[in-house]
């Protein structure tokens, strides 16, 4: 059984946007899709360690702010340079109007 | 003195290892506080702006180009031809970038294309530069670190000079195409561009290679030099505007500083520099958020000019600061160009030996 957390309110994101969650000192990145759904990665972008909720969310594509590396987060796919690692994806569920996270 | 300064600006030399024991390397750097929903609004990729701007820019290359063919034998090509070459030798590079940065276009086939596109008339490999760029954004202006640093103290001014016509970049690409077509790298490029990526590298040069090769045979059984006119050599002839237009984004500013408003420049330019050039000289402004697209930019120089400093009102104003400091810069290679932040404007680093500007050796700087 993984550990859940509460990541946030499920109205604190934008529908195609994405906000920065902090748990135990470690950086996570949680979507909302323009369909109203919910995903969860690694906050940091897999080329320099930037944060990703700087970036731009479009469709299901996150670029990271700083180099516009872009990820599927989706499955946290890598989508070509300068991002050739792919990004760690966390299971989101939605529940009671809040978000959570399995983490771990 | 000047011999071993230069040496330190390699990638592959030790000063690499001493700014990421500086903390300089992959540093943090200032961004001014811009409300998340107006950076949505900048950042929002779009395809018309750049669709408009492309079909202009090769409509113009392909009109000027015909017109010079028509000419070609009487001295009537020559003006037509210098404007091909300007579009293709100079212009090609803010192509270049923007599509690079992946901003130009929503759709992604679209960026890619005009990058490829743009990386051949460049005469730059599209998967070595795209490392070198993202470097470049990672450390600005970093000594050691940042492979795109084009005035270097002390500046090496024969080859800035030759550079207006292409002399030290296109033998430099062509060597670096028969090194890549060969299966290899440079050690800086080693440094940058990970292994995943490398044949990439290679099958584009001998692309190019081939590419290249057809014009000279063309040249050659056709006996008329118009091939190498229209292909290839616009990066020599027209590229004069290149550095023009280059040398004002960091030419003669601070080292080692961790803030792009006192390592950059952002020139006013009329809006037939600004076509040419897709707005690269709202600099500062694309240093600090790298995703907002070139026909944006005016919008965000707006939202963040007073955390900046002052604007340079025209290139001869940027000029007019920048040959000063590369000639002074000759002799003394701890000078560089101060910038003071408007008053007001958001405070950042407090300078330390190794990051105020003059860019001294690190061992010496922390030794200070």
């Amino acid at each position: 059984m993984g550990q859940w957390i509460r990541a946030c309110a499920s109205d604190e994101i934008d529908r195609e946007d994405v906000i920065p969650v902090d748990h135990d000192g470690r950086a996570y990145a949680v979507y909302r899709s323009r369909d109203d759904r919910y995903y969860a990665t690694d906050g940091h972008c897999t080329h320099e360690q930037k944060l990703l909720c700087d970036g731009l969310v479009m469709g299901s594509v996150i670029e990271c702010p700083m180099h516009n590396g872009r990820f599927d987060y989706t499955t946290g796919r890598a989508l070509g340079a300068p991002v050739v690692t792919d990004l760690r994806t966390y299971p989101a569920r939605v529940q009671g109007g809040t978000v959570y996270i399995e983490i771990g | 003195m000047g011999r071993e300064r230069l040496e330190r600006y390699s990638l592959s030399g030790p000063e690499n290892q001493a700014a990421v024991d500086a903390g300089l390397a992959g540093g943090e750097w200032f961004r001014s506080a811009v409300p998340r929903q107006r950076m949505k609004e900048l950042m929002r990729r779009s395809d018309g702006p750049a669709i408009r701007d492309t079909v202009i820019w090769i409509g113009l290359m392909a009109a000027f180009a015909g017109l010079g063919i028509a000419f070609w034998g009487s001295w009537w090509a020559v003006p037509f031809f210098l404007a091909y070459g300007v579009l293709y030798g100079s212009s090609s590079d803010s192509r270049w970038h923007e599509a690079g940065h992946g901003t130009a276009f929503r759709t992604r086939w679209l960026d890619q294309g005009l990058y490829q596109l743009a990386s051949f008339m460049i005469m730059r490999d599209p998967t070595t530069w795209r490392w070198s760029h993202a470097r470049h954004h990672t450390d600005t202006l970093i000594v050691g670190r940042d492979p795109e640093i084009a005035a270097m103290r002390p500046a090496r001014l024969a080859r800035l000079l030759a550079n207006f016509a292409g002399l030290v970049d296109v033998p430099a690409a062509f060597r670096l195409m028969l090194v890549h077509a060969a299966g290899r790298l440079t050690p800086d490029e080693a440094d940058y561009v990970p292994a995943s990526e490398r044949p990439r590298v290679y099958r584009t040069a001998r692309v190019d290679l081939a590419i290249y090769a057809a014009t000279v045979a063309a040249a050659i059984g056709f006996r008329s030099w118009l091939p190498v006119v229209l292909i290839g050599g616009p990066r020599l002839y027209g590229a004069f505007m290149l550095p023009v237009y280059g040398l004002t984004q960091h030419a003669g500013l601070g080292e080692n500083v961790l803030d792009h408003r006192l390592n950059t420049r952002t020139v006013r330019m009329n809006a037939v520099h600004r076509f040419l050039y897709w707005n690269m000289n709202y600099h500062v402004e694309h240093h600090m958020f790298p995703m907002v697209p070139y026909h944006r930019l005016p919008e965000l120089h707006e939202e963040i000019r007073r955390d900046c400093a002052p604007v340079y009102p025209s290139l001869w104003a940027a000029y007019r600061e920048i040959i000063p400091a590369i000639v002074r810069q000759l002799r003394d290679q701890e000078h560089f160009v101060h910038r003071e932040l408007l008053p007001g404007a958001a405070p950042f680093h407090v300078p330390t030996p190794a990051s105020d500007g003059r860019a001294r050796p690190l061992a010496a700087a922390r030794a200070a």
